[in-house]
């Protein structure tokens, strides 16, 4: 069976099609969107300087550094990590984080036995306050459909193989609650700083694809 | 509905393919479709639930083809269109039709910042009390509504214990259609991996899935 295509296999194709060294014509979705794009702005409905302060603000502010600051902060500070897993919307709005899709947070920790994964199997629901706009294949039909029935299996195709004694319990945001996996700590990190561990932090750690690598030594919890 | 958007624990539906240090956007339409559809949405003429069924919406066939975006800008285009905002002519053609402009002004640039961080809360009080508490066993209802729902498939008819009581939020169900925020409480409802797959789930794994009291019976 054939993979279904998406937005980078698309161009690909039409990289070879089109592409011929300089300039690539526009693809279709492109030209109807500055097509309406064009229509709202002339019409008064949109602002095109809101639209790039959206953008902007996506792009260079919002994204997965910002949950590796809550991350990094739960592994220094026990007291900070007992609320982020009691009221995890209100710990994370204390670092100053919150707001569009991530109005409601729930916080689920890692630990020796229990291994947490989360999708959205009915659309893309993603923790946008925490982890910036989700990636293709978290959004992709073969992740959404998989994760629940074969999440062993998923992670396998990460590179994470769970020992078989460990529970892996999958998180499926169907409702407007947003989650977000607090990893374990690498091994010989207790004497790193919080700006230290923070850049340790994956974005996939924090969807529970991966596990969080001592930088040293490469060794996994 | 019983649609193709519905994906948890379906087989043949592709590879997942992780890609190094990928971008925000692969493509600048990408971006402007993301920040039209926000932009578009803070006029507050439909909402979360209104637009996600207004994707679901979207032909079976043509939805697999899509990529996200182009999802987005479809169930956009169909939403601007019912809500009156633009006609099928401007749409089509691309060019203003004269005529009364809408009143609403545009979200302005100034306003992003506090539109990101304030969001748009689905939490609501209710003054009943949870029907189910933490512990209790459960049964998702086998619903087969035509219009929205965030109740899956694949829970269906499946018993599951209650973890933990969300809090009280809109329901999709009647909030996609305009007919009313109804607030219910929401649960966290831990399914037995096997439960819902058999034999080839693994025993201790479990899926939690978030579930409106209206989902469910108690067992």
């Amino acid at each position: 069976m054939t993979d279904i295509p998406h937005s980078r296999e698309q161009d690909r194709d039409q990289g070879q099609d089109h592409d011929h060294g300089k300039q690539r014509l526009p693809s279709d979705p492109a030209l109807r969107v500055m097509a309406l794009e064009s229509l709202l702005v002339q019409k008064g409905l949109v602002d095109p300087q809101a639209l790039d302060a959206l953008v902007e603000a996506y792009e260079h502010r919002i994204g997965p550094h910002n949950g590796a600051k809550v991350v990094a902060r739960a592994w220094k500070d026990p007291a900070y990590k007992a609320r982020l897993l009691t009221d995890a919307t209100a710990a994370i709005a204390e670092m100053g984080f919150g707001g569009l899709q991530g109005e409601h947070m729930v916080a689920v920790e890692n630990t020796p036995a229990v291994h947490n994964l989360v999708v959205c199997t009915l659309c893309s629901c993603y923790p946008y306050p925490v982890l910036g706009l989700p990636p293709v294949w978290y959004k992709s039909a073969g992740y959404r459909s998989r994760a629940v029935i074969d999440p062993r299996g998923v992670l396998r195709e990460f590179g994470l193989e769970l020992p078989a004694e460990m529970q892996v319990r999958v998180w499926d945001s169907t409702a407007e609650l947003r989650y977000l996996v607090v990893p374990q700590p690498p091994p010989g990190t207790e004497h790193m700083s919080e700006e230290q561990l923070a850049s340790l932090v994956t974005r996939d750690a924090m969807i529970g694809v991966a596990l969080v690598r001592s930088p040293a030594t490469g060794e996994l919890p | 509905m019983n649609g193709v958007h519905d994906m948890g624990g379906m087989h043949g539906m592709g590879s997942i393919q992780p890609e190094e240090n990928e971008p925000v956007f692969h493509h600048r339409w990408e971006a402007r479709v993301f920040a039209v559809v926000r932009a578009m949405g803070a006029f507050g003429r439909w909402n979360i639930d209104a637009s996600r069924h207004q994707r679901e919406l979207i032909p079976a066939a043509e939805q697999l083809r899509m990529s996200y975006y182009e999802r987005w800008l479809a169930g956009l285009s169909q939403l601007l269109v019912r809500h009156g905002f633009l006609s099928t002519q401007e749409l089509a053609t691309g060019k203003p039709v004269p005529g009364p402009m809408m009143l609403a002004p545009a979200l302005p640039a100034d306003k992003v910042p506090g539109f990101i961080a304030g969001g748009s809360p689905a939490a609501r009080t209710s003054n009943s009390p949870p029907r189910f508490r933490p512990g209790q066993r459960v049964r998702a209802r086998n619903l087969n509504p035509i219009g929205h729902t965030r109740l899956p498939r694949y829970v269906r008819g499946k018993a599951g214990m209650v973890d933990r009581v969300h809090g009280v939020f809109v329901f999709p169900d009647t909030n996609a259609h305009l007919r009313g925020e109804s607030p219910q409480h929401v649960y966290s409802v831990r399914f037995e991996a096997q439960e819902l797959w058999g034999d080839v789930a693994v025993p201790r794994d479990a899926v939690y899935v978030d579930l409106w009291e209206g989902y469910l019976d108690a067992l």
